[in-house]
């Protein structure tokens, strides 16, 4: 089987011959496809707000567009580092303030209501895909007070600590003399 | 053979990959007994340390039975020597190996090029860490080609078991040149962050120099019970103020000698901002360690102290002390493990029955759960301090 990876090898080094089982779980991957979801949306709110706004009829909020963008960003950049959970939980936040904010141009007189109801329907769609992940992506640390195992008698001195001590002491006198 | 490879953040694999062959008449192939997984190989697997490639095999720390040789090693080695691995590759020839200082063998790392650029100088080539140390194959596999292997090995007696002698091959050393390079005296007090591997080997290392106190420091308590049993005071961060601590076990004057055993990931914690403002920075890659133990060391130091650094920082560090670090006359003293230069007088220790390293251990599986132990290791379950496998 071909493996990428084995490209870069030097020769004569170990090249894959068959790949192991990954560890990685869908909610990783799903994890992952938020976090660059999450950036692309940002990075267009960032740069183009007006076309958001537009497309909502919503103008005159550009700022708030920009600012959701840098969030968005943001949540993303976390979603895809180590701190995964964080990021996730992060969105699920960051979704409800887009529901309000949409909610709020959610208004009789707006001719583009028929795009804000879509966007809130997309916004509901992905928020629970962003709960699903935050929730299945929690750190498996154990709680701190979680029963623990001691090692009181790992010591590591098989003749004792004092005799340790005392050996140090031997050496060191001579030394110091 | 198997081996655990490196395919991205956070995911290793047991892979099956062709055997190591022999590339150079100094190299040795050895049949992998016992390995470990590092605390530093989490920084690889958390991909803080740039340099990895996917199909990277992971492993520093290998000990095993010699199966081939190449014809330069010139009688050094032969077939069924048992060897402890060095993390660092050595020559065995250079200015700086003469020097006793190994780490930054001028010679070793075949990919000098990339460390030139980012630290200034190359330093040795290590095994299974990163394409700046010369991207060569790790010892968490059944077999492991070794190169310079006439310098590059610790040859270690039949009858010692693989467990009392495999960390030999770094967190023993390691711990050992933390403490020997604190130059310690019989009245000093030494205080050492983080209670993992290293850790303790550095508060039974300061023990066996001769200190008059060892204070540890960590949050989980399976780590501090092994650090107490081993003749440490220890300090819980997450229920006590270690600058209260440490000046009451001082008379306020400090630790003269302090000890870096946690490098650049140092835990997170909102009682800490410093800890969570380094976190959202790594994040968007604005600084790339996490230093706050460097930064509570030069502020409790005793003024005139040694702050000893095995813990491994990768790039740029924000807000040290630098003023603190200045006027209160401090030396710092760091860098990998010089393994070969200390091996001698600890495998005598050993064999003398001064030290068992050994009760570090606390878990043993099949190379195969390798994957599986990287998590566990990670996440602290399990009471983890030291995973060992076995191929």
């Amino acid at each position: 089987m071909f493996h990428f990876s084995n490209i870069v090898r030097t020769k004569g080094d170990p090249k894959i011959v068959e790949g192991g089982p990954s560890l990685k779980r869908p909610v990783d991957q799903l994890a992952r496809a938020l976090g660059w979801f999450s950036i692309g949306l940002g990075v267009v709110e960032l740069f183009a707000p007006r076309r958001v706004t537009e497309t909502l009829g919503m103008e005159g909020h550009e700022t708030m567009v920009r600012a959701f963008g840098v969030r968005e960003i943001m949540a993303g950049i976390m979603s895809l580092s180590v701190e995964k959970n964080a990021g996730l939980w992060a969105r699920v936040g960051g979704d409800g303030l887009d529901a309000a904010a949409l909610l709020s141009g959610l208004t009789a007189d707006n001719p583009k209501k028929g795009n804000i109801a879509l966007a809130l329907l997309a916004v509901g769609g992905i928020a629970m895909l962003d709960y699903r992940a935050a929730q299945d992506t929690k750190p498996r640390r154990p709680a701190r007070d979680a029963p623990r195992k001691l090692y009181p008698n790992r010591s590591g001195f098989p003749k004792g600590i004092e005799n340790a001590r005392n050996a140090a002491k031997q050496i060191a006198a001579p030394d110091k003399a | 053979m198997k081996a655990l490879v490196w395919h991205g953040k956070e995911d290793i694999r047991c892979d099956t990959v062709t055997d190591p062959e022999i590339q150079d008449a100094r190299d040795a192939i050895i049949k992998v007994t016992s390995c470990a997984i590092c605390g530093s190989d989490l920084h690889l697997f958390h991909n803080f340390i740039p340099g990895m490639l996917p199909g990277d095999i992971m492993g520093h720390e290998t000990m095993g039975e010699v199966v081939e040789v190449g014809s330069g090693v010139d009688g050094k080695l032969k077939k069924g020597d048992r060897i402890v691995v060095p993390f660092t590759i050595i020559c065995g020839e250079c200015d700086q190996c003469k020097r006793g200082n190994f780490s930054v063998c001028e010679t070793t790392n075949r990919k000098r090029h990339l460390a030139d650029k980012a630290f200034g100088h190359a330093t040795a080539g290590l095994f299974g860490y990163t394409h700046l140390t010369g991207g060569y194959p790790g010892g968490q596999a059944e077999y492991l080609r070794v190169p310079f292997a006439d310098a590059t090995h610790i040859k270690v007696p039949s009858g010692i078991p693989d467990e009392q002698l495999l960390f030999l091959s770094d967190i023993f050393p390691t711990g050992w040149q933390a403490a020997a390079q604190c130059d310690i005296e019989p009245t000093d007090t030494v205080a050492i962050w983080g209670c993992g591997p290293v850790g303790q080997m550095a508060i039974r290392s300061a023990v066996l120099l001769g200190t008059n106190q060892v204070i540890a420091i960590d949050c989980l308590p399976e780590r501090l019970s092994m650090a107490e049993a081993g003749g440490a005071t220890t300090i819980n961060f997450e229920t006590e103020s270690v600058l209260e601590r440490l000046n009451d076990l001082t008379d306020g004057r400090g630790p003269e000698k302090c000890i870096d055993c946690v490098g650049m990931e140092s835990h997170v914690m909102a009682s800490l901002p410093d800890t969570l403002l380094d976190r959202a920075k790594q994040m968007v890659m604005a600084e790339s360690d996490r230093p706050h133990v460097l930064r509570e060391m030069i502020y409790v130091c005793r003024p005139g102290g040694i702050i000893s650094v095995p813990g491994v920082y990768s790039g740029l560090s924000d807000m040290l002390p630098m003023g603190a670090f200045m006027n209160k006359g401090l030396t710092m003293r760091t860098g990998q493990t010089h393994v070969n230069r200390w091996t001698d007088d600890l495998l005598h220790r050993i064999e003398e029955g001064e030290i068992d390293p050994s009760f570090v251990i606390t878990h043993t599986v099949p190379l195969e759960q390798g994957p599986e132990m990287y998590q566990v290791f990670r996440d602290k379950r399990d009471s983890c301090v030291k995973v060992v496998l076995k191929p």
